[in-house]
């Protein structure tokens, strides 16, 4: 159904192919969160490889810092309807942590949890392969507080909800649990590709 | 129960100005109930099949007999904004979903609440202060509200009078721009006046643009609200 008299601005081809279903382009970085940016410092920062309550590794913030690191180039796309391109993050990936810690996963899904208690879920396998990692460096320079600093979960090939801000540890859980926005309506996996917003979509 | 993300047409039953740049469009009520601070997500469609996605607070109390209210400001270029500015007119079908977002409150969540809005970021609190007078009359309110000028100044007439006649609900007024105040900027001593009034806020709901949302977040948590007990909703810029 056509809107009476809306012809919009569609974005050239080019930038069109390149954006999900109801997403547009931003230059800026747009900020989503539910409150206040927590103040996490690196001095006395852990990063903690749960299951259950039972931790199974963590690491320092200088211990992470000598894990291997990798680079990732690319498109984010958020929920709130705005997709940046070739955005640039370095970390480590959740494979490699898994290599340091000598683990398997144990479960098939993880729910991610921030110092400001948030929390969302992933399935295992969404994580590995390289395609998500604790980024710790945004354009080459320390990720800013607001936009998750100093290390955030990146899995861009999800909504962005999905890289959890300030994350503080990866919980592995046998069943997916929904997180905190999931729990409010917000799609289980959300595929920015299937345009996953919300339940049902 | 009605699904809420499903997609469905509404149609506007009014338009009206609010101040120069908002206008307040009335649509058919949502299916089902939502909590005040809620927005929905508003979608376009030209004729090559393009689409345009777009949230807006809603600013009505749910079960408003005059249907839905959104308040749309027109944004320099808006896509969407420009459309319901220059195009939208009453019995226009909308396509529309929601209510979606955590940023919301109801009576039983209880207070003292305070409210800090920016700019059009009064919409998703103008919401909240009608629910209170309408379900929560006892739970003390105190609502900031940053604008450039008194002439864009959303629902102006009735927020004075609700601080007028409502008793436990304040409203503190700050012009950026103009009078007395110009060049002012929400600040410490101003959240500490208002904790001072109101107490220590059980909940705390700030909106409005990006920089100012973080501004007023960490000014709050300097002045000691639990950094919970804060929620924020931010519209760009
Ligand atoms: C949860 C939520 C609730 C919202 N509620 C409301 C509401 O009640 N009333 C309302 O008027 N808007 C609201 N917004 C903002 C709204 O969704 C749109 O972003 C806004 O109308 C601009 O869309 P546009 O298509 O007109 O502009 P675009 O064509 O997308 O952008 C035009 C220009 O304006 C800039 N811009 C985009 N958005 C903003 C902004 N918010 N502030 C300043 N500059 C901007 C862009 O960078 C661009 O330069 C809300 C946003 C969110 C996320």
């Amino acid at each position: 159904m056509a809107t009476r008299g809306f012809t919009g601005r569609p974005p050239a081809a080019e930038i069109r192919e390149r954006l999900p279903p109801g997403q547009y382009l931003t230059d800026d970085f747009p900020v989503l969160q539910m409150g206040p940016t927590p103040r996490v410092s690196t001095e006395g920062w852990r990063f903690t490889l749960r299951q259950g309550a039972k931790p199974l590794a963590s690491w320092s913030w200088d211990e992470l810092q000598a894990l291997p690191r990798t680079r990732w180039g690319g498109d984010i796309h958020c929920v709130t309807k705005w997709s940046k391109f070739d955005t640039a993050w370095e970390g480590v990936t959740i494979d490699d942590l898994l290599a340091a810690a000598g683990l398997e996963a144990p479960t098939g899904f993880v729910l991610a949890e921030g110092h400001d208690d948030y929390t969302t879920n992933i399935p295992v396998p969404d994580l590995l392969g390289g395609k998500a990692m604790i980024a710790t460096l945004y354009e080459g320079q320390p990720i800013e507080p607001d936009h998750g600093g100093p290390a955030r979960l990146l899995v861009p090939h999800l909504y962005f909800w999905k890289s959890a801000k300030w994350v503080k540890s990866l919980r592995f859980t046998e069943r997916d649990e929904a997180g905190f926005w999931e729990l409010r309506g917000y799609h289980m996996y959300g595929d920015p590709w299937r345009e996953q917003r919300f339940t049902g979509d | 129960m009605a699904d809420p993300f499903r997609w469905r047409s509404t149609t506007i039953r009014a338009i009206t100005p609010a101040t120069a740049r908002v206008k307040s469009f009335r649509f058919d009520a949502l299916d089902g109930p939502h909590r005040a601070g809620q927005h929905v997500d508003v979608r376009l469609t030209a004729p090559d099949g393009y689409q345009a996605q777009r949230s807006y607070s809603i600013a009505s109390v749910p079960g408003d007999p005059a249907g839905l209210e959104l308040m749309i400001e027109r944004l320099a270029d808006g896509e969407v904004s420009g459309f319901f500015d220059e195009v939208a007119e009453i019995g226009d079908a909308i396509e529309m979903r929601g209510p979606v977002g955590a940023f919301a409150w109801e009576a039983a969540d209880g207070g003292p609440v305070l409210l800090v809005g920016g700019g059009s970021g009064v919409v998703p609190l103008l919401a909240m202060v009608r629910e209170r007078a309408l379900r929560a009359p006892d739970v003390p309110m105190l609502l900031i509200y940053s604008a450039r000028r008194a002439a864009e100044v959303i629902a102006r007439g009735e927020l004075s009078a609700r601080s007028r006649d409502e008793t436990g609900f304040d409203l503190t007024l700050l012009l950026t721009r103009e009078g007395p105040t110009a060049g002012r900027r929400i600040d410490r001593v101003m959240i500490d006046t208002a904790i001072e009034c109101l107490g220590m806020p059980r909940h705390s709901f700030v909106c409005g643009g990006n920089a100012f949302v973080g501004t007023v977040a960490d000014l709050l948590v300097d002045a000691g609200v639990r950094p919970s007990a804060i929620r924020t909703e931010r519209f760009g810029g």
